[in-house]
């Protein structure tokens, strides 16, 4: 007998199978997101904003009111919501060339304004949906389209590490984390604290999840997983690195 | 300059193989760029072949960084470009804009693709207006709109020459077709062919010792008083007026028996050489026109051959929504002619639609 697969009430099933590629971390982040709206019901108020990469394939993909943005403007853009209708939760979800390149500008200013609303950044060390040129995230010695002899720190610096400066830049009150797709319950529960930092009205809320992108890395299951377990993970620690709730962090 | 295409050949590649080569053969220095399709294989291409021949690359945080590194890379003296497309080019025209307020030999190959914002990664013609008259200027560009691959790489190399010789920041305007197809094209080293590569030249980091044998170089771009900017813009004006002759190029086929000229550009001019063959052979007298400079158009030339055709109709068909048309309507105000338009935004154009589209005028 076939079971269909428990899906979150607040995806968007007419959209359904979504279009990311198979083995693609986006779906699980989405998956995570989706539970954590129904959790706290608040499918009615918020509203989802997509960048341009591979997060604009979410457009449609939730029953929420929804919005596709620009290549880095959708911090702005949920800005402008936030600060027009508080009452409204506001999601933004980007990759990392989105957000840590060319939408930097917006991500650091909007941190250290406090900024009232929620963003989700996929960090998947490249830039998927142009085809797999180098991002501020891909690691010393990997090769993409435009490092195809490795990335060059001498030449191109380091790794962003996203969570780590935009704790340097919130107040307390903000929430910062990084999650990733390999540990779910976790993911989840950090992306219901950043919804929860909004809805308590505290501050800018961050999370950085760590994610999958085998048609770039060109990679099978067992390789793809390993490059996050094995690479990623040990570059960018994951864990809640600001958490206004108290000490311990929320439950 | 090191010939780095070697003897003569024939290549079947894709046009933004075709730019990544001519740009090494005009002896450009360094790109900078961000990723954007359909532009994203010049880039591809650059990076595997400019550490070979010496070459610089770096990719930006985003474009407008990349067309101010250009500004800065030229200013030093050196052969800088960059590539884009569509949203791309909207972020470029601040950089665009500083080229031309402080004549600044950037070049841009730009591929278009559609719009108004992120539209489609595939093909237009919309990028036009942008490309020729962004910004809060005057449109003191050189922009070359090329047809076929074999172009691409000839008008490459033309736009480094023509950057450092006017110092007019210099546009490639292909589209997405042009840059994601593969045609055959023939690659040469442009010395062979008796073609002068025009040497860069630094704007600032001069040699000599200032106050001894040199002034140190202050360069801007804005003035304190309305009459200053007005003088500086006036002396573009003449500058600009004075290459017309030199730079505008245009194509012209078989208008002086004509009773309709199909005026295109780009790739879509390709469809209309089709359709004037295929009309012709129905019987029907077509001519066409096309501008391989949109900036400055070739306004005198298509004047000159409106007056010697017999057309009493004019058919503007272009991929965007009346670009092309605005531009050509504001070039020969006062002509009689009459003006049809088939405006296929974002879409190609084949010989069929501009055969039909005749058919249903005249
Ligand atoms: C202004 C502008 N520049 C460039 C692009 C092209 N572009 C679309 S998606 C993308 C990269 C996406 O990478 P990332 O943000 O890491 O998301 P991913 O696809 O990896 O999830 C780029 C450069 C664009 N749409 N707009
Ligand atoms: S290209 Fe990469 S990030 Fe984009 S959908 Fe495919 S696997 Fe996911
Ligand atoms: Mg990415």
């Amino acid at each position: 007998m076939m079971v269909a697969p428990v899906t979150p009430k607040s995806w968007y099933l007419p959209s359904k199978p979504h279009k990311f590629c198979p083995g693609c971390g986006h779906g699980i982040v989405l998956k995570a997101l989706g539970e954590a709206i129904d959790e706290l019901e608040i499918q009615d108020r918020t509203v989802f904003g997509c960048d341009i990469g591979c997060s604009l394939l979410s457009w449609d993909f939730f029953a929420c009111d929804s919005t596709q943005t620009h290549h880095g403007r959708t911090t702005p853009v949920m800005v402008g919501i936030k600060r027009s209708r508080p009452e409204l939760i506001t999601i933004g979800y980007m990759g990392d060339g989105g957000g840590y390149s060319i939408g930097s500008q917006h991500l650091l200013n909007a941190a250290v304004r406090n900024e009232k609303v929620t963003l989700i950044l996929v960090n998947n060390t490249n830039y998927g949906m142009t085809g797999g040129q180098m991002a501020p995230t891909t690691l010393p010695g990997q090769k993409t389209e435009t490092s195809p002899f490795g990335r060059d720190p001498e030449e191109t610096g380091y790794p962003t590490k996203g969570p780590e400066f935009i704790a340097e830049l919130t107040p307390d009150s903000a929430y910062v984390a990084r999650a990733t797709v390999s540990k779910y319950n976790q993911l989840k529960r950090f992306i219901r604290n950043a919804l929860r930092n909004q809805m308590e009205g505290n501050g800018f809320s961050f999370v950085e999840v760590l994610s999958t992108c085998p048609t770039n890395w060109r990679t099978n299951a067992q390789q793809t997983w390993r490059f996050l377990e094995d690479e990623m993970e040990p570059y960018f620690p994951v864990g809640e690195l600001k958490t206004p709730f108290g000490k311990g962090g929320a439950k | 300059m090191p010939n780095v295409i070697g003897e003569t050949k024939k290549a079947f590649i894709t046009g933004n193989e075709a730019v990544a080569w001519a740009t090494l053969a005009a002896g450009a220095d360094i790109m900078f760029g961000y990723p954007i399709t359909p532009q994203n294989e010049v880039m591809h291409y650059w990076t595997r072949l400019a550490p070979k021949h010496g070459r610089g690359f770096l990719q930006t945080e985003d474009e407008i960084s990349a067309g101010f590194t250009v500004c800065g890379a030229v200013q030093a003296g050196k052969k800088a470009f960059t590539a884009t497309a569509g949203p791309g080019n909207v972020l470029m025209q601040e950089p665009f804009g500083m080229a031309e307020a402080m004549r600044l030999p950037l070049v841009a190959i730009i591929q278009q693709r559609g719009g108004p914002s992120s539209g489609t990664v595939i093909y237009s013609q919309q990028e036009v207006t942008l490309t020729t008259f962004g910004g809060n200027g005057e449109g003191h560009r050189i922009v070359y709109s090329t047809a076929t691959h074999q172009e691409m790489y000839d008008y490459t190399i033309k736009a480094f020459n023509s950057a450092w010789k006017y110092r007019f920041p210099t546009f490639v305007l292909g589209d997405g077709y042009q840059a994601k197809m593969r045609e055959p094209l023939e690659m040469y080293n442009p010395e062979e062919k008796g073609l002068e590569i025009v040497k860069p030249f630094p704007l600032v980091g001069l040699d000599g010792h200032i106050g001894d044998n040199r002034e140190p170089q202050h360069l801007c771009n804005i003035y304190s008083m309305e009459e200053e900017l007005y003088e500086v813009v006036l002396d573009f004006v003449k500058d600009y007026n004075a290459i017309i002759p030199e730079v505008a190029e245009y194509q012209a086929q078989q208008c002086e028996d004509a009773e309709i000229i199909i005026l295109t550009h780009g790739v879509v001019s390709r469809a209309a050489d089709d359709a004037v063959k295929i009309l012709r052979s129905q019987g029907i007298k077509a001519g066409s026109f096309r501008p391989i400079t949109l900036r400055p158009f070739p306004t005198n030339d298509l004047r000159n051959v409106i007056a010697n055709s017999k057309a009493k109709t004019m058919l503007i068909a272009e991929s965007a929504y009346g670009q092309l048309d605005r531009l050509v309507k504001q070039e020969i105000y006062g002509e009689t002619i009459k003006i049809e338009n088939l405006f296929m935004p974002g879409v190609g154009i084949i010989d069929y639609d501009i055969i039909s589209k005749v058919k249903s005028i005249i």
